[in-house]
């Protein structure tokens, strides 16, 4: 029983962490059609920035801890957000182009990365109450997945707030309908891709602080891994939709830490299985072509 | 008439020059020439002989990616799975079925056919950019699948090829000529391959299928036949370079597998030019040399000595060819091959205004010419 109840809170952590990830890539596709595969890159840099700003200061304290969340958060926001302005918007609707000028980004980034930091992982150091386990009907829970939890909890409020009840989120959800009516009535769509790519790179830049501490350590391949499972993640839940994301996440976490456990360390296979099973029955994802 | 006549007189310069090259490159290993630079050492010794091989075999695995995203138009993130499926393959092949090496080829390739049809046949449930992130998904697999079962495939260590039951021309530093010469011959034949291919019946509806898909339904065609065709095709060229690869490296490691190893086919076709067969073969090449040549200049002491930031970016060559890839996307976006083509057609056309020359080698990229292989698909099926 306790087994049971760890290997399924550890599941929803996990899928809190793809969460993170997922949300942002969903998101962009939904509104602008463009696979980032440069979102595992803000992942990174956020992660390394994260260390770099808690190495400095004190890296047990919660007070650094805070910091070097926020710091993720606005690098990645900010890398995002270049990237957006710099590479994708010159290519405006010429998808496969704007798909291979991320994978180009990807490629770069995680060579400069290897460059600076080195390419072995950097073991990092978290407030001692992160490393302690709580225990939940007889299951010792580790607490970096309460932390992954409320992260995701929280993000996916403060989405689903924005998308319902601002003017942003409004054009924004307009978007993804129709985009031409969106523009024929006269609003400047651009101005929602920049904050869609924002959020987005944001979201994930507080995903790569997190994730390193999930893993324990950062390194430049940190992002690249759990890209993957991130795209999973967004087909099974149906490109474009965040209810769908937030429910695959979980979905495809718990499946693969049951599988993991139980199935000898199959989950990585089990995952694609059950993608290659809802793409048999339902192509378009749990949810696709319905958003918030 | 005239067009039949038009391409009478245009086909042999291609071919001459094709032939022409493959001959060159087929007496490389017999002249003694030297390429300071360019060229580790002079073309007869193992050095420059390997780095060529490994060169051609990029260019063949970039000719069977072209096929995919040049000719019918589709973004795969999965090629590697079938390059690995061959190396891996006859690897396994020779190490746990104790065959010799043609059998072992022949169990390759299969393997490598089949995975193609079953992974191909799913992700096709998808197109365009969900269609990128399923193949992802499933190479992704592959990897994981190799990295794991570290008792057939060596794991993270790698697969090193057992010499038993290949023939000793085809072993050891001292034979690079021959596996070279093997290398060029697997080059020619992916080569036919994508000729073939592009001028088919098959080619013709899988670019009218990029073009317009919903048109070739209209027509009464099977888009969906056509993809799925090519698609096995280009993995086969994929798993046979895998073949080769593993003959010349006597090994190969599960990055072989990897989504990495796509996008490096991917870059090189894009540097060379999507939709040019000549361009996937200049890519390739000129990938491998930047690759092997920024690796030195990177351990080079002119580097050493500038200031970190402009010493670490430029000591990652993987760094310079990402921001390459990008330069070439944003302003160059025929590659090497569009833009060397774009300038010869505007060259002719400046120079005899006659018919606008349609170079078969050309992606029918632009408008009139997907409409031009569409009547032609449809006159097809009708007769």
């Amino acid at each position: 029983m306790s087994t049971l109840v760890l290997v399924l809170l550890t599941g929803i952590g996990l899928g809190a962490l793809y969460f993170l990830v997922a949300s942002g890539l969903s998101l962009i596709y939904g509104l602008m059609h463009v696979l980032n595969f440069a979102h595992g890159a803000f992942l990174t840099l956020g992660a390394f920035m994260g260390f770099e700003v808690a190495r400095r200061l004190d890296s047990t304290s919660w007070w650094a801890f805070a910091v070097s969340i926020l710091v993720g958060g606005l690098v990645g926001a900010g890398v995002a957000a270049l990237t957006e302005l710099a590479l994708i918007r010159p290519l405006y609707e010429r998808h496969i182009e704007q798909v291979l000028v991320t994978v180009g980004l990807a490629f770069a980034a995680v060579a400069l990365y290897e460059g600076i930091w080195g390419s072995d992982p950097i073991y990092i150091q978290a407030p001692a109450w992160m490393r302690e386990t709580t225990g939940v009907l007889g299951a010792q829970v580790p607490n970096t997945y309460w932390v992954l939890m409320a992260a995701a909890t929280a993000l996916l409020i403060s989405l689903v707030v924005f998308l319902r009840y601002t003017r942003f989120g409004t054009i924004i959800r307009a978007g993804v309908e129709n985009r031409a009516m969106v523009t024929a009535l006269g609003i400047d769509v651009r101005t929602a891709f920049l904050l869609v790519f924002a959020i987005g790179g944001s979201a994930a830049g507080v995903g790569g602080v997190l994730a390193a501490h999930y893993t324990g350590y950062v390194s430049a391949h940190l992002g690249s891994t759990l890209l993957i499972f991130a795209f999973i993640v967004t087909v099974i839940g149906g490109l474009g939709s965040l209810p769908g994301a937030a429910i695959a996440s979980v979905m495809v976490a718990v499946l693969q830490q049951f599988a993991n456990y139980y199935m000898g360390g199959t989950g990585d296979i089990i995952v694609v299985v059950a993608l290659a099973g809802v793409l048999l029955v339902r192509p378009s994802g749990l949810l696709g072509r319905r958003f918030a | 008439m005239t067009a039949a006549v038009a391409a009478a007189r245009r086909i042999p310069v291609p071919l001459v020059v094709g032939v022409g090259l493959v001959i060159l490159m087929a007496c490389l290993p017999l002249l003694n020439i030297s390429v300071p630079g360019v060229l580790p050492t002079p073309t007869y010794q193992p050095g420059t002989l390997a780095l060529l091989s490994l060169a051609m075999i990029f260019a063949a695995l970039a000719l069977s990616y072209n096929m995919l995203l040049g000719t019918a138009g589709m973004l795969s993130f999965g090629h590697a799975l079938y390059f690995g499926a061959g190396a891996y393959g006859l690897g396994i092949g020779l190490e746990n079925l104790g065959v010799p090496l043609w059998p072992g080829v022949i169990v390759a390739l299969v393997g490598g056919l089949v995975i193609a049809f079953v992974t191909g046949a799913v992700s096709m449930r998808v197109s365009g950019i969900p269609f990128a992130m399923v193949t992802l998904a499933f190479a992704q697999a592959g990897s994981v699948l190799v990295r794991r079962n570290s008792s057939v495939t060596g794991g993270e260590e790698g697969l090193s090829l057992n010499t038993d039951g290949v023939p000793d021309l085809l072993v050891g530093v001292v034979n690079t000529r021959n596996l070279y010469w093997a290398t060029l011959a697997v080059l020619v034949v992916v080569y036919l391959v994508a000729v073939w291919v592009d001028r088919s019946r098959l080619g013709h509806l899988a670019r009218a299928t990029r073009e317009n898909e919903l048109r070739v339904k209209v027509l009464g065609l099977e888009p969906a036949r056509a993809r799925l065709l090519v698609f096995v095709i280009a993995a086969l060229c994929a798993s046979l370079v895998g073949v080769a690869y593993m003959l010349l490296q006597s090994g190969t490691v599960p990055r072989s597998v990897s989504a990495d190893l796509t996008i490096t086919v991917l870059v090189i076709v894009v540097l060379g030019g999507v939709g040019y067969r000549w361009g996937a073969i200049v890519g390739g090449v000129v990938y491998t040399i930047l690759d092997q040549r920024l690796t030195v200049l990177a351990g080079s002491d002119m580097i050493e000595s500038l200031p970190s930031v402009l010493r670490v970016p430029l000591s990652e060559p993987l760094f310079i060819l990402g921001a390459l890839f990008i330069l070439v996307v944003m302003f160059l976006p025929g590659g090497i091959a569009g833009t060397v083509d774009s300038w010869v057609r505007r060259r002719r056309a400046g120079s005899a205004h006659g018919e606008p020359e349609m170079s078969d080698d050309a992606p029918a990229g632009r408008i009139e010419g997907a409409e031009q292989v569409l009547e032609t698909a449809g006159q097809e099926s009708r007769s």
